[in-house]
């Protein structure tokens, strides 16, 4: 967790935070590990209790008490509702259109929300071979809205993808450690990532230096609502559980 | 039909086999990767959805001509060093790459289990995978669709982790099934590792039982998905696969480790006494 100036919470606890915000009651969303984990757990936690994590191994409904290490610990399976095959995850519930929401991250991210997992530098002789795509890009077409969550730099926001591994269509948001983007109408009718809020203590000047294209701004930024009081404690209890096990 | 680990693998696998290892973070077959280390296998093609450890550690011993698969990296951890020097670097020597979406290679598995020559799935539409990998189109008949056509996994062997087996062969796993049945069921051959060998096979909640006649061998190998785990057995080894991160990243470190508990070490009893007894001097 890193530091963040004076403020009583870390930059992940803040992106955590306002993706869990996104998820309702009814939301079945697909999560990975990491933050995306933390967030749908945390909604789970605070406003949305009924909210259905899905992991892709197989685990539907899991309700974990500590944070997972792997989308495939025990206590996924010994907490959900129903616990399916793999080959049944993607072809039933993905590309049968059961899932609402899904979480994605990556190494780079367009000004279209396209994603790269696969690899930094050339595909046959890459300077970095990274772990691939897995799941994303059934994920990114096979669900109805993706949340993206990524920290904020030039490496990561860039001009141009090494390698496309998923399609950024169902990106509505990407949530940063600086702010929030959304896709919004372009001028020349196309559709492109923009910056339409920043968290308390963040400023969209640190945004566009952040960023490696020539980051839009809206007409009206807003200011992220700091974590709440509950939101803490809740996050912390799932840390704190995570960390000890 | 239930063998020593050891004459299943110098029995069933061969240099230069398709050899698909599965588990989906639970019950990875660990103990027979190690055996396939020890018996030297050279220039298999190695199929796994989520390639992490033990092939990290098959393709840094120099056993893995090409990899097939969809998620390459450490769960939760960062990268396979093994699996990124092989690629990067051609270390200990080139590894082709066959790369896919999980969607994918579990259409590929169910195509194979089926005696299909494809799987069919709504995927693999734009981006850089397509024109990296094997992946065709075909044409709905009834409504004009195209869909991405995968070919079927159809490993030489499939090597599976399972809980129980009964005195006759018959297997059953439960927890999260991972796409193991498939990978069976898909192979012309298969070696299927045990926690225990039991009188009866009891039903469990989302039990798999594959049938004796499915198998080719059972083997007994206690604590064998190490250091992932076996659901009613033991937990996954979470400091492990942190631990493995700066033993992977350096050539040297690596080869004297496969050395100390793997090459060294004659089953996967000895491999947890040696590390064990690692984790007392410590």
């Amino acid at each position: 967790m890193s530091a963040n100036g004076d403020r009583p919470y870390t930059a992940d606890e803040m992106m955590a935070v306002e993706a869990a915000r996104r998820l309702d009651d009814t939301t079945v969303c697909f999560v990975g590990i990491g933050l995306p984990s933390l967030a749908a757990n945390l909604a789970r936690r605070t406003h949305a209790p009924g909210c259905t994590l899905v992991y892709e191994s197989g685990t539907i409904g899991a309700k974990p008490v500590r944070l997972p290490l792997s989308i495939g610990d025990g206590e996924l399976a010994e907490t959900a509702d129903a616990v399916v095959s793999v080959p049944e995850m993607f072809a039933y519930w993905l590309q049968g259109g059961r899932i609402d929401v899904g979480f994605l991250g990556a190494a780079q991210i367009d000004r279209h929300g396209n994603l790269n997992s696969t690899v930094i530098g050339d595909y046959d002789h890459p300077a970095v071979r990274l772990p691939g795509g897995g799941g994303a890009p059934e994920i990114a077409l096979g669900v109805d809205d993706v949340f993206v969550m990524l920290r904020q730099s030039p490496r990561t926001f860039v001009e141009r993808l090494d390698f496309t591994t998923s399609l950024g269509d169902n990106v509505r948001v990407v949530v940063t450690d600086l702010g929030i983007l959304e896709p919004r109408p372009t001028p020349d009718s196309g559709v492109e990532l923009t910056l339409v809020a920043v968290h308390p203590g963040s400023s969209v000047e640190e945004a566009r230096a952040a960023t490696g294209w020539d980051l839009r701004v809206a007409d009206e930024i807003r200011e992220t609502v700091p974590p709440t009081d509950e939101e803490l404690a809740a996050l912390r209890a799932l840390e704190t559980k995570g960390r000890s096990s | 039909m239930i063998v020593p680990l050891r004459d299943a693998v110098s029995e069933l696998v061969g240099d230069g086999d398709v050899v698909a290892l599965e588990g989906f973070t639970h019950l990875i077959p660990s103990a027979a990767g190690h055996e396939l280390v020890r018996q030297g296998r050279r220039d298999l093609t190695l199929i796994r959805m989520t390639p992490d450890v033990v092939y990290d550690q098959l393709i840094g011993m120099g056993c893995a001509r090409r990899l097939v698969f969809s998620w390459g990296g450490n769960p939760g951890v960062g990268s396979l060093h093994r699996l990124r020097d092989a690629v990067e670097n051609d270390w200990p020597q080139a590894l082709e790459l066959e790369e896919h979406s999980h969607a994918g290679m579990a259409a590929a598995y169910a195509a194979g289990a089926a005696n299909l020559p494809f799987g069919v799935l709504r995927g693999y539409r734009g981006g850089d995978l397509p024109s990296r990998t094997r992946v065709g189109v075909v044409v709905c008949p009834f409504t004009g669709e195209a869909l991405a056509a995968v070919p079927a996994h159809r490993p030489d062997v499939g090597i599976i982790h399972a809980q129980q087996a009964d005195r006759r062969g018959n297997v059953q796993l439960w927890g999260i099934a991972g796409v193991q049945k498939e990978t069976v069921l898909a192979s012309r051959r298969s070696i299927v590792t045990v926690e225990e060998i039991v009188d009866e096979l009891e039903p469990r909640p989302n039990g798999v039982v594959l049938p004796s006649w499915t198998i080719s061998a059972v083997s007994v190998a206690p604590g064998g998905a190490h250091p992932s785990y076996a659901a009613g057995y033991y937990d996954r080894d979470n400091e492990f696969y942190v631990a493995w991160d700066p033993i992977s990243r350096d050539r040297d470190t690596f080869a004297a480790w496969m050395k100390r508990h793997v090459l060294d070490t004659a089953d996967v009893a000895e491999y947890r006494a040696s590390l064990a007894a690692e984790a007392t001097a410590a």
